[in-house]
């Protein structure tokens, strides 16, 4: 009986073993492929620089106007504009300009990244329902891996640098992208989508007709989401070579400079708020077909 | 209504849904009823070997409780449902055995739909929800506008060419469904209980507008409701469907004069038939000319019965369109007009 109060493990030494040789594969792996992978992503690499130099290169007032003339694009309100006016001049009185320079780099590469990839990908699980079963699970897996988890191999292939740092913020950003779509292009009345094939619309003129502008909103609010998550992983990301925020609060963390780790925080979270509101008055004003109904 | 061309001919349509429909379908041809396929092998039937021809320039209803496969039938003609077995002939050509390509050319040029609950689309303005059918073939946009404006003003909808759906009331937004299924030009129109969601005044309007409509453009309708006033206010011919199968096809006087069995009768119980009944279909035929007024043979019973109650003992002169005397009425035959006709058995409820 004694199976029953003990779990019948696998041996030790087999145990080992078993775990060696998963390692050794992958050693082996990276050894044989790791530098093709490098060049692959390089021009990824190199995309990410230029916008980084062009951040810190460009000078601030231009970067402020630049900035605001977005915000004021998207959100179309004066108090957003005056706070995100206000923020970035403490980001800079502080101290803290360059890295939250390079810290929007990523996170707009990032962003770029998740949307070219996510998108794509929402729309071909919305069309078939295998691509979905296949796409949900790993969608899981990516939100719930713990993080240190995939910056292993990330790690192990690519070295620690900003690819490595901008593939480990993406996987954790892009599942609310890819859901989103799925999700919005589903939601999509069907009785609209009948009368688009009544009049005799092919799939295309379906999708980019009639399906995505009306799952629209439900995309925008994905992007959103993904730009926070990407936001979030900025100080994982910094332990593995990204520069920015991250990197003053994982120092601050490690030697216990309370108004360092403060302020840095801050500025993320400060960062975060002003994608946030501008993204959903931009995904608010684009349904403002829905608003207007009457009774 | 003389010249009767056939446009479209439905022969032994067949729609099982479920899984291993074939199977299905020999039960079914077998003569299995729609409870008992359901219990024996988990599949519904949709519609049960349904022949009907639809004439070119008519308006054709097709009547049915919820769940008589009305809706599933209009769909296969224009194919949204593909069917288990049968054909569906449109000028000789099987509208089922079109390629993907050529069924959408069908669909773009020859038949367009009205939906019950408008399916207008939301984020586009009401002047291209009418222009969508000529836009997606590629017209360009100076034409379809034109085109779609045109619309909007026949439907009395002039001005509102900027607005969104969501900012006009159901009756205006069937409308605009309406002109968008006029604005392709396409000779079949089909209509899916597309008055029956909005209230009793407005409907009527709506009615009329189309009954306006067909008598200008006299394209090949089908409609589809649940309403025996409206199926006998605008069909030239109605067929009465009950679990998939057709259960009578026949002129709006014929279905109140001779119901076909007591599902008919049952249905068409509870109508004014003071209102609805025609001259011709109680009168006794002759030709020559009786001592009372002279009437049309469309004229309703309720307004004979007015004519009538002036000089009840003279009975009333019967012409036809072309002013030939075709009968006579007396008091005897209204009252037998009245009279609702007996049902075979007892009467069905529900």
């Amino acid at each position: 009986m004694n199976w029953f109060f003990q779990f019948p493990e696998m041996g030790r030494s087999e145990l080992r073993e078993f775990k060696k040789s998963i390692d050794f594969a992958f050693r082996d792996f990276s050894r044989t492929y790791g530098e093709n992978i490098e060049n692959f992503f390089e021009p990824l690499l190199m995309f990410l620089v230029w916008f980084e130099k062009l951040f810190i290169n460009t000078p601030w007032p231009i970067i402020i106007a630049g900035i605001l003339l977005l915000a004021w694009l998207g959100s179309r309100s004066i108090s957003i504009l005056i706070g995100t006016l206000i923020s970035f001049l403490l980001i800079g009185y502080f101290g803290m300009w360059e890295d939250t320079m390079s810290t929007l780099a990523i996170i707009l590469v990032a962003t770029i990244l998740c949307i070219s990839i996510g998108i794509p990908t929402g729309i071909a699980m919305a069309r078939s329902d295998r691509v979905q079963i296949i796409v949900l699970p790993i969608l899981d897996v990516m939100q719930t891996i713990p993080s240190f988890v995939y910056l292993i191999p990330v790690v192990m292939l690519l070295g620690i640098g900003k690819v490595p740092g901008l593939i480990a913020v993406c996987i954790y950003a892009i599942p609310p992208v890819v859901r989103l779509t799925n999700l919005g292009i589903r939601l999509v009345d069907k009785a609209v989508l009948e009368a688009a094939d009544s009049f005799g619309a092919n799939y295309w003129q379906k999708l980019f007709g009639v399906q995505m502008p009306l799952a629209l909103p439900t995309i925008f609010a994905g992007i959103n989401q993904t730009i926070m998550m990407a936001l979030a992983m900025v100080v994982i990301a910094s332990m593995i070579g990204v520069k920015g925020l991250g990197l003053p609060v994982l120092r601050a963390v490690s030697n216990q400079y309370l108004a360092l780790g403060l302020m840095n925080g801050l500025a993320i979270v400060v960062l975060a708020i002003i994608f946030d509101r501008v993204t959903q008055k931009f995904g608010l004003r684009m349904q403002k077909y829905r608003k207007e109904i009457k009774d | 209504m003389n010249k009767k061309e056939i446009l479209i001919k439905i022969n032994q349509l067949y729609k099982i849904f479920g899984k291993d429909t074939s199977h299905a379908l020999e039960l079914v041809k077998n003569g299995m009823s729609k409870d008992e396929l359901l219990e024996k092998s988990n599949c519904v039937l949709g519609l049960n070997n349904i022949n009907l021809n639809i004439n070119k320039g008519q308006i054709q209803v097709i009547m049915g409780l919820s769940g008589s496969g009305k809706s599933t039938l209009i769909r296969h003609l224009n194919r949204l449902i593909e069917p288990t077995s049968g054909e569906i002939l449109f000028n000789n050509t099987n509208i089922l055995d079109l390629s993907i390509k050529e069924l959408t050319q069908f669909r773009q040029n020859n038949m367009s739909m009205v939906f019950q609950k408008f399916a207008l689309f939301p984020h586009k303005t009401i002047l291209q929800n009418v222009g969508y059918g000529l836009a997606i073939q590629g017209i360009s946009k100076d034409v379809w506008a034109e085109k779609s404006v045109k619309w909007i003003n026949r439907v009395g909808l002039d001005g509102y060419e900027s607005y969104f759906p969501g900012q006009l009331s159901g009756g205006m937004q069937q409308r605009v469904g309406l002109a968008r299924a006029l604005a392709t030009d396409a000779e079949i129109l089909l209509m899916d209980e597309a008055f029956s969601a909005l209230d009793p005044l407005i409907r009527s309007e709506m009615q009329n507008i189309l009954l306006d409509l067909q008598n200008e453009l006299h394209k090949t309708i089908i409609f589809i409701t649940h309403d025996l006033d409206e199926a006998l206010k605008i069909g030239d011919r109605i067929a009465i469907l009950r679990d998939g199968s057709m259960i009578q096809d026949s002129g709006p006087q014929n279905i109140i004069m001779n119901p076909e069995d007591d599902y008919v009768s049952d249905f068409i119980k509870d109508i004014n038939r003071a209102r609805v009944i025609q001259a011709k279909s109680i009168m006794s035929p002759t030709n020559t000319k009786s001592s009372g007024p002279v009437i049309s043979d469309k004229m309703v019973l309720e307004d004979i019965l007015q004519i009538m109650s002036d000089a009840p003992s003279k009975p009333v002169t019967v012409k036809n369109e072309a002013g030939k005397v075709i009968g006579k009425i007396a008091m005897p035959n209204l009252i037998e007009g009245m009279k609702r006709p007996k049902s075979q058995g007892t009467n069905i409820t529900g």
